[in-house]
């Protein structure tokens, strides 16, 4: 595999991996109170609908003129990557909440209780609804990140691939322990995929706009690390702002 | 109409995430690109990493003082 694709498979693949440990919360948490052939046929039908839009868009989307088609994907991963990155520096700062899967999944197993219990032998609504969603909602994002990176690369097989790796594993781990991944290091992904989608993004949007880069498809190691180095310097700069809040004496 | 913002809303955050100024310095970036390249500047490859890294920075900045 080429430099190019290794990295198009690792920003899918943390992508996918960060995404899939949420969904699985919410799954679990509902699976395990409610009971599970609504569940995985709410699973089933998010699963579904996520493989129908890579699967129609994918293909119509390279049909877009090249320059046209980077343009429009770069900027998109651009704005997507900025948000990843952006939340990932804020919590590594410490100014924002660490995502936690424990409480999560005492929070959705609380609300599955509460729920009205179904009639009778029919479906269970509220479990294919809870479980449907949380699938479609935490999946999309990753949907569009393998659809566009897959297109622009040309490797929509790869890109699909590297997410199908990611859900294989956490429902694997999910199955071995039945309990929320909580120890993943949800964080450390997020600023690895936040870095990669700013980067490629950047290199794609900036190609389709007509610039040629210096050193080809090396800029893309030397933009990672340049967005690297400046997400570092970021975290320090805000842990010292937020530490010096805290030693100064507030004026009475 | 519920459901339509609700839509809205969802498409909303979907694209424009926490801070919707990173979608618009996206923007002002690539076309600050262009307009270089249009007035004879060349096409300036260094220009968009600099407005990202700008635009980020400034969002942190303001996160940082509303927490």
């Amino acid at each position: 595999m080429a430099m190019r694709e290794v990295l198009v498979f690792v920003g899918v693949f943390c992508a996918c991996l960060v995404e899939a440990v949420e969904a699985l919360t919410i799954v679990l948490a509902v699976g395990l109170t409610r009971g599970w052939r609504s569940t995985w046929e709410g699973v089933a039908a998010g699963v579904g609908v996520l493989v129908l839009t890579v699967a129609v868009l994918g293909p119509a989307l390279t049909s877009v003129p090249i320059n046209v088609l980077r343009l429009l994907v770069g900027a998109l991963l651009l704005v997507f990557g900025l948000q990843w990155l952006r939340k990932a520096i804020l919590r590594a700062a410490g100014l924002k909440g660490l995502h936690d899967e424990d409480a999560a999944f005492a929070q959705e197993t609380d609300m599955a209780r509460q729920a009205a219990a179904p009639t009778g032998r029919t479906r269970d609504w509220y479990a294919f609804t809870v479980a449907f969603k949380g699938v479609v909602l935490e999946g999309l994002e990753v949907a569009f990140i393998v659809v566009t990176f897959g297109a622009n690369q040309g490797r929509l097989p790869l890109a699909a691939s590297a997410a199908a790796v990611a859900i294989v594993v956490v429902v694997a781990a999910g199955a071995a322990v039945r309990r929320p991944l909580s120890r993943v290091p949800e964080n450390s992904l997020k600023l690895v995929v936040g870095l990669l989608l700013t980067s490629f993004g950047t290199f794609w949007a900036a190609e389709g706009a007509g610039v040629d880069w210096p050193g080809g498809d090396a800029a893309i190691l030397v933009l990672i690390a340049a967005y690297s180095l400046a997400a570092f310097v970021c975290v320090v700069w805000l842990r010292r702002g937020r530490a010096l809040l805290a030693v100064t004496p507030s004026v009475p | 109409m519920t459901r339509v913002l609700a839509v809205a809303t969802f498409v909303y955050d979907f694209l424009f995430g926490d801070d919707w100024r990173l979608a618009l310095g996206v923007g002002v970036g690539l076309g600050l690109v262009v307009l270089a390249d249009r007035v004879g500047l060349g096409r300036l490859w260094w220009l968009l990493p600099v407005a990202v890294l700008v635009t980020l920075v400034a969002s942190l900045r303001r996160a940082s003082r509303t927490s």
